[in-house]
C-alpha cells in the first residue's frame, strides 16, 4: 500500500506568462503589452548573448557530465534544459545585485563571470566553496542544504534596508538581492521563513524558484497541491508564474520585479515552469521513476532551439551559429584541459580557515597532522 | 542614552566600578557595544519595545530605534540565516534565542551554515555573529525552557562557545563576543540574571577565551561554566569550613577552552571534579576530563570525576533540584576525589 500524493494540482494554474512561444514565435498576451518594452530594449547583440550563454553552458554541462562518468568529478549536477529561466533571469540582473544559488545555477554563474572550472573544483573536491563572491559580480557560493540560501539572500537583503541602499531613485546604484531554489525546496521549512521574514521585512528581493518538476524522484505534486507561485501570494508576495524555457519572459518579468524590488516595490516571487532533461546527478536514474513522454514533451519546448529560430528570424545566420557552437565547444576544451591538471589543495586547507582569528586546538592539531606527515615521509 | 557606562569615567577610580545585576551589565555590555559600532544590531523575538522576555535588551528599542533592535517573526531558523546574511552584508548582529530548548529550530543554520560560512569561502569573509542563549535550570520553568545544550556546539568546528558567571564577565565577554571575527554561541546563566555584583567599567581584565582561578585552593580544582560557578564557591566554602583547601576555576569559555589555568591547577592539587549543569555523557566536563588526563596523568592522585545533570530530559521543574548538581554533590565528588 502506498500513501496517495496528489497528482493535480487542486487550483488551476492561470497561464504562465510567455512571450516567445515553444516554436519560436513572439505571443501576443495581454502580459505581452507590459513586458515587451524590456525586451523592445534589448539589442540584436543583446539578444545574441543570451544564446551564447545558454549555449556555452549547456557545452559546459555536457562536458562536466563525461568528467563525471570518466571518473574525473565526484558528483555532476545537470542544468541542461533550465538554461532560459537561469539565463533569462540572470541577464536582467543589475552589477550591483547579490545573487543566492542553490547549486544547480551554472548559467546564473557563468553570466555573472565565475570561471566554470570553479564549479568543477566543487564537484572534483579541490573545495568547499569554489569563487570569491565579490570578485565575480556578487555570485554567492552555492549552498547544498535545501533551501538554507533563501534565508541569507533575505538577511542580506534586509541589511540592504537597514543600510539605504535602495530606493534612492537611481536604478543604476540601488541593490537588489536574488534567490534561486528548485521545487522541492519549497516543502523545506527555510523557504517558508524566508518568505515570510522578506514580506514582513519588505526587503529589496526576487525570489526565483525554478520548477523543473522533480525533486530527485519526487514529482512536484507531492510537494504541493497548489501552483507553487500561489506559495508566494500566499505569504503576500507579488508572485508571477512564467514559461520557464522562455528566456525572453524570463528576463522581462525578472527585469520588471527586480527593479520593483531595489525601488522599494518589496519582495517579489517568480515561479519558472521548466524541466530537468538530465538526471538529478549523476548519481541518479530518472528512467525509474518518469516516464520517456513526459522527458520528450519537454524535449519539445527545448528553450535553446525556440530562441536559436527567433534569431534566425532577426537575421543571424549559420555563421553566427557555427561560431558560438565554436566558442562553446572551445570553452569545453578548456574545462577538460583544467580539470584533469587540477591538483589536490595543500594540507593547510583542512585548518586554516575555519576560524578567523586563532583558536588554539586547530593550531595544535595542524601541528599534529603536519609532524605525522613529516614522520611517515609524506610531508616535508 | 544616559546611561553612565556610555561615558567611562576612567579619571575617578571611586566611579570605574558599579554594582549591577548579571542581567543588567549584558544590557550595559550591549548598550556599549551598539554605541561603539553603528553596524552592531540586535535580532530577536520580543526584544524590541518589550526588552526579551528576561528584560536584558530593554531601553535599546528606545533608544537606538527599530533599525538596531529589530523584532523578528517567530521563526528561529530565520532569524540566524538572517543574521547570516546581515554579516555577509557588514554588519555585526546579535541574536537572541529565547530560551535553550528553542535553539534546536535554529540547529542546521548555527551548525551546517553559520559554523562552515568561513571555511567555505576559504577565509575571505568574517562571520561576526553572536547568538546569545539563555541557558540552563534553577528557574521552575517548563519543558525547554531549563537545557543545557552547550556540547552541541562546542563539538561543531567553526563555533567559539562562552558562558560568563558574574556581572563583570557578562559586560565585558559580550562586548568581546561582539567584537570577534568569528561566530560566538554566548551562554546566559539565566537563573544568574538577577543577583547583583560589581563590575569594573574601566577594564576586563581578562581575554574572552581565558579561564580563571576565582579561589585558591591547594587539595582538589573544582571546574565549572556559568551558574554552576556560584555552586562550586558554595561548596569550596563548605569544604573550606571541614578543613579542606579547594581551588575554583571560572571555565568562562567553553570552546576552544583555556587549558593553562586548568593544567596549572591541577599539577598542583592533583585532583579535578568538573561540574556542569548538562547531562554527563558526551559533554563539556567528558572533554576535559580526557583532556586533563592526556596533559597532566603524572600529575594527577585521582581520576578526573564529573559532576552533571542525569543523562535524561530535564526533569518536570518540581523535581529540578534532584537532577541539578548542588554543593552537596559537589562535595560528594571531592570527598570520592581526596579517598584514593
Amino acid at each position: 500500500m502506498s500513501i496517495a500524493t496528489g497528482q493535480t494540482p487542486i487550483t488551476p494554474a492561470v497561464t504562465p506568462v510567455q512571450l516567445l512561444d515553444a516554436a519560436g514565435r513572439l505571443v501576443e498576451s495581454p502580459a505581452g503589452d507590459e513586458l515587451m518594452p524590456f525586451v523592445e530594449a534589448l539589442s540584436d547583440a543583446d539578444l545574441r548573448q543570451f544564446h551564447r550563454d545558454m549555449v556555452v553552458t549547456r557545452r559546459f554541462d555536457d562536458e562536466a557530465g563525461h568528467l563525471q562518468r570518466q571518473g574525473q568529478l565526484a558528483l555532476w549536477v545537470p542544468s541542461h534544459g533550465q538554461e532560459a529561466a537561469q539565463v533569462g533571469s540572470a541577464r536582467a540582473l543589475r552589477r550591483q545585485d547579490h545573487v543566492f544559488p542553490s547549486y544547480r545555477e551554472h548559467a546564473v554563474g557563468i553570466v555573472r563571470g565565475i570561471d566554470p572550472i570553479d564549479i568543477i573544483r566543487l564537484l572534483r573536491g579541490t573545495t568547499l566553496g569554489g569563487w570569491n563572491p565579490a570578485d565575480h559580480a556578487n555570485f554567492h557560493l552555492y549552498t547544498l542544504v535545501i533551501g538554507s540560501q533563501t534565508i541569507h539572500a533575505t538577511g542580506y537583503a534586509l541589511g540592504i534596508t537597514l543600510d539605504g541602499g535602495y530606493a534612492t531613485g537611481d536604478l543604476t546604484r540601488d541593490e537588489a538581492v536574488v534567490t534561486y531554489f528548485g521545487d522541492g525546496s519549497t516543502s523545506q521549512g527555510d523557504v517558508s521563513e524566508a518568505l515570510v521574514f522578506a514580506a514582513s521585512f519588505q526587503t529589496p528581493e526576487v525570489f526565483f524558484l525554478q520548477n523543473n518538476h522533480w525533486a530527485i524522484s519526487v514529482p512536484v505534486a507531492t510537494q504541493s497541491r497548489t501552483p507553487l507561485y500561489l506559495r508566494g501570494e500566499g505569504f503576500g508576495i507579488p508572485s508571477t508564474q512564467i514559461d520557464g524555457n522562455d528566456v525572453l519572459a524570463s528576463y522581462a518579468v525578472t527585469k520588471r520585479d527586480a527593479d520593483a524590488a531595489r525601488s522599494g516595490g518589496g519582495p517579489r516571487f517568480i515561479e519558472a515552469l521548466t524541466y530537468r532533461i538530465g538526471a538529478h546527478t549523476s548519481s541518479d536514474d530518472p528512467s525509474k521513476y518518469r516516464t520517456d513522454a513526459e522527458l520528450q514533451s519537454w524535449i519539445a519546448r527545448d528553450p535553446i532551439a525556440r530562441f536559436e529560430t527567433y534569431l534566425r528570424g532577426r537575421g543571424a545566420d549559420d555563421a553566427f551559429f557555427a561560431e558560438i557552437e565554436t566558442e562553446a565547444a572551445d570553452v569545453a576544451d578548456d574545462v577538460r584541459r583544467r580539470t584533469l591538471a587540477l591538483e589536490i589543495p595543500p594540507v593547510g586547507l583542512i585548518f586554516d580557515h575555519v576560524y578567523s582569528e586563532p583558536h588554539p586546538r586547530i593550531d595544535e592539531q595542524r601541528e599534529w597532522l603536519h609532524n605525522h606527515e613529516a614522520s611517515l615521509g609524506g610531508l616535508a | 542614552m544616559t546611561d553612565m557606562v556610555t561615558t567611562r569615567p576612567t579619571d575617578v577610580d571611586a566611579l570605574r566600578y558599579e554594582t549591577m545585576a548579571l542581567g543588567r551589565a549584558l544590557n550595559a555590555g550591549l548598550r556599549q557595544a551598539m554605541c561603539d559600532d553603528p553596524k552592531v544590531v540586535l535580532l530577536g523575538e520580543d526584544i524590541g519595545v518589550l526588552g526579551g522576555v528576561f528584560r536584558v535588551t530593554e531601553g535599546l528599542h528606545a533608544d537606538f530605534g527599530g533599525k538596531r533592535v529589530i523584532d523578528t517573526p517567530l521563526a528561529e531558523s530565520g532569524i540566524v540565516g538572517s543574521a547570516i546574511g546581515l554579516a555577509m552584508r557588514g554588519f555585526r548582529p546579535v541574536v537572541e534565542i529565547q530560551f535553550d530548548g528553542f535553539i534546536f529550530p535554529g540547529f542546521d543554520q548555527i551548525t551546517s551554515q553559520l559554523a562552515k560560512m568561513t571555511n567555505r569561502h576559504e577565509g575571505r569573509i568574517d562571520m561576526p555573529v553572536v547568538i546569545r542563549v539563555p541557558y540552563g535550570g534553577h528557574i521552575g520553568a517548563v519543558e525547554h525552557h531549563q537545557e543545557s545544550p552547550e556540547a552541541y556546539f562546542a563539538h561543531t568546528a567553526g563555533l567559539r562557545s562562552v558562558s560568563p558567571s558574574t556581572p563583570h564577565d557578562a559586560y565585558w565577554m559580550i562586548q568581546e563576543a561582539i567584537a570577534s571575527r568569528d561566530p560566538v554561541m554566548f551562554f546566559e546563566p539565566k537563573s544568574r540574571y538577577w543577583p547583583k555584583g560589581e563590575v569594573d567599567l574601566s577594564t576586563a581584565g581578562i581575554p574572552l577565551h581565558a579561564s580563571r582561578v576565582v579561589r585558591s585552593g591547594t587539595e582538589v580544582t573544582l571546574l565549572g561554566h556559568g551558574a554552576m560557578v556560584s555552586v562550586l564557591l558554595q561548596a569550596a566554602e563548605i569544604a573550606a569550613a571541614e578543613g579542606m583547601s579547594v581551588e575554583v576555576i571560572d571555565l568562562r569559555s567553553i570552546s576552544p577552552i583555556d587549558y593553562g589555568p586548568i593544567l596549572e591547577s591541577v599539577r598542583k592539587t592533583g585532583r579535578l571534579v568538573v561540574a556542569q549543569e548538562a547531562p554527563g555523557s558526551a559533554s563539556v566536563g567528558s572533554e576535559i576530563a580526557a583532556t586533563v588526563a592526556e596533559k597532566a596523568f603524572y600529575s594527577l592522585e585521582a581520576p578526573v570525576i564529573r559532576v552533571s545533570g542525569f543523562d535524561t530530559p530535564f526533569p518536570p521543574a518540581k523535581l529540578e533540584s534532584l537532577y541539578l548538581p548542588d554543593a552537596d554533590r559537589v562535595l560528594e565528588a571531592v570527598d570520592r576525589a581526596l579517598a584514593y
